[in-house]
């Protein structure tokens, strides 16, 4: 057993690294220009969102349609951090700038999490999900009205802080925390609260407790993926986090599967960088995108992976060694 | 007092627009779960087809409303028989995700179709203004409300007195015993979808009477709204949707008059939290016991 972890470690590790250097090659010989740079980075920060409300959707089991408004609130708490920390002139390194305004960001959204979800999450199923989007359309329409950081016409004079090689390694680390979560003593209570409520209330899980940690978790991770957003376009504006953009959230999470994280992860690479392909469709590229979604949906009800994991190592031992293990998909680090 | 009266007025007739939006949510919830995401949409061809029946072949009022409501109630079935019939059985989720994919799609197809630019939607009711001691009230108001309600109660009396209305109420209650009771569960839903979406489609007409406008994003935030009207009065259930419409459309109307247009949206939605708070399954919503 222990051999076989390290050695999931071991490949895991290795295809992290050896992503990263294809990455950096590709970017110092310019094979990658600016734009398909811009569709990375903000591939890796919805990979963050994905993964973050696959907490609450998937681990939880909750509809919560309101991620958009975490994200907002992450981005502009942390976006008015980072202007005030350099207008006050502290001289410190961009990246710790940056850690910080995440913190900051990340901290003040869970706080929200933890105030909006502590009343709403006695709600259920659908009433839950009116109830989110409610909420994130409230934190949208303050925005709107909040002068401080530019109301309607947008928050500008953010510094760029972030560049592929910084939102790379943050988004394998919230990967990795977000993995370690949902195995935890903690995560598995949240699980079984999603396979029955009743069940896990009667074997002495503090259920309320365990759903109000699992939603401000997912928003905490939404307000870091929010302040990598407002220091990747280093301009923000409230119209961005509407309701269609937790929907979209929500997409990629369900297409992927409730649940499994991995599936969060391949299908926010494939739901970022489809729309941009499609770029040549021109005005039918969203009717196609849609269209993909709908047949996608008809096809495998249940997302690309359902609940389990894509496996690094189970996949290297049935392509190579050709073992034929038994659980090809189940179980096993990414 | 006066002023009040005008706003309450303006007020029946925006909620009176919600609540035809929003018994097409509802019922299509009340029969197989699925928030129909694309209930909006259905509400936005509504309009664009009254739009192009009363200018390119300049129709009387009535073939107007008949011609789109038919059109739409015909496409509503077409969806759910395209899109939704398959994920009958499927995670209720998955069927979500179809709803916001067909939303998306008839989104995108108007924008094709009909072009981003708003369209002055023509005068269709005629036109003149009745007072009533001070007050003011245009007959296309009058005609809004008049029409909405009557349609309402039709609607109601099929569904309580017909045989296909008890075929709904009982494929609502519980599929498979009425499958069991001989009901025809296929074809009960799909005329649910063409009555919700023939009372869309009026809803759309009427509203884009009122703001004198149609575009293709048109029924993104009336559906929004028509959707909380349906949460709030209890969804599934019919006469809470027409509550729920009639109550979201006073608020916003009053608050937009008296305290503040940019945050009328906010209230609208901070009305509906503390309600859902205080009575999680709506106004007219009875609480079902939880069975272990």
């Amino acid at each position: 057993m222990d051999k076989s972890k390290r050695r999931a470690y071991i490949i895991n590790t290795i295809a992290i690294i050896a992503l990263y250097i294809i990455f950096f090659v590709l970017i110092q010989t310019q094979t990658m220009n600016k734009y398909f740079i811009g569709i990375a980075i903000l591939t890796c920060i919805m990979i963050i969102m994905a993964m973050s409300l696959n907490i609450v959707a998937g681990f939880l089991g909750q509809m919560a349609l309101g991620h958009a408004g975490f994200m907002a609130i992450g981005a502009y708490s942390s976006a008015s951090f980072s202007i005030a920390l350099f207008n006050s002139g502290t001289e410190l390194p961009n990246i710790v700038v940056l850690i910080l305004a995440m913190a900051v960001g990340g901290t003040i959204a869970g706080i929200f999490g933890i105030l909006i979800g502590t009343p709403t999450l006695r709600l259920r199923g659908d009433y839950l999900g009116i109830v989110t989007i409610g909420f994130s359309e409230i934190i949208r329409i303050f925005f709107v009205n909040f002068q401080p950081t530019g109301g309607a016409a947008g928050l500008k004079g953010i510094t760029k802080l972030v560049n592929f090689n910084n939102v790379y390694w943050i988004t394998i680390i919230v990967i990795i925390l977000i993995f370690t979560l949902g195995r935890s003593k903690q995560g598995r209570a949240i699980i079984s609260i999603r396979e029955d409520e009743i069940a896990s209330e009667s074997a002495g899980i503090p259920t309320t407790r365990y759903k109000v940690l699992g939603f401000s978790m997912a928003a905490f991770f939404a307000g870091i993926g929010g302040a990598l957003y407002a220091h990747y376009q280093a301009f923000l504006e409230p119209s961005k986090f509407g309701f269609m953009f937790s929907i979209e959230m929500f997409v990629i999470v369900v297409l992927g599967g409730l649940g499994s994280l991995t599936g969060s992860i391949i299908s926010a690479i494939v739901l970022t960088i489809l729309p941009e392909m499609l770029r040549g469709f021109a005005e039918y590229r969203l009717l196609v995108y849609s269209l993909v979604l709908i047949i996608m949906m008809i096809f495998r009800p249940q997302g690309i992976f359902g609940r389990s994991e894509f496996s690094l190592t189970t996949a290297i031992d049935a392509l190579i060694l050709r073992k034929n293990t038994k659980n090809t998909v189940d179980g096993g680090e990414s | 007092m006066n002023l009040f009266l005008q706003q309450v007025i303006n007020g029946l007739n925006v909620g009176s627009i919600y609540a035809l939006i929003a018994i097409g949510y509802t019922m299509v919830y009340g029969i197989i779960k699925l928030i129909n995401f694309a209930h909006g949409e259905i509400m936005m061809f509504g309009a664009y087809f009254a739009f192009i029946a009363a200018t390119s072949f300049q129709m009387p009022v009535w073939a107007v409303l008949l011609l789109s409501m038919t059109i739409m109630a015909i496409i509503g079935v077409a969806i759910e028989f395209v899109a939704y019939r398959p994920l009958r059985n499927a995670p209720r989720l998955s069927a979500l995700i179809t709803a916001i994919g067909v939303s998306l799609f008839l989104q995108n197809l108007a924008l094709i179709i009909f072009k981003p630019e708003p369209k002055v939607m023509p005068k269709i009711f005629p036109e003149m203004i009745i007072k009533i001691g001070s007050i003011e009230i245009s007959s296309t108001t009058l005609i809004t409300i008049g029409l909405s309600l009557v349609f309402m109660v039709l609607l109601d009396l099929y569904i309580r007195k017909t045989k296909q209305g008890r075929a709904m109420r009982a494929v609502s209650e519980d599929k498979d015993a009425a499958i069991l009771m001989g009901v025809n569960v296929n074809r009960t839903i799909s005329l649910t979808f063409a009555l919700g979406s023939a009372l869309g489609a009026l809803g759309g007409v009427l509203y884009s009477v009122a703001y004198i406008q149609v575009y293709p994003t048109m029924g993104v935030m009336p559906g929004l709204k028509a959707f909380i009207a349906a949460v709030l009065g209890g969804i599934g259930i019919v006469p809470g949707a027409m509550l729920g419409g009639f109550i979201i459309g006073m608020v916003e109307t009053l608050t937009k008059a008296y305290l503040s247009t940019t945050w009328a949206d906010a209230i609208v939605f901070g009305i509906l939290i503390i309600v859902l708070l205080f009575k999680p399954t709506g106004i007219l919503g009875k609480n079902t016991r939880e069975k272990v």
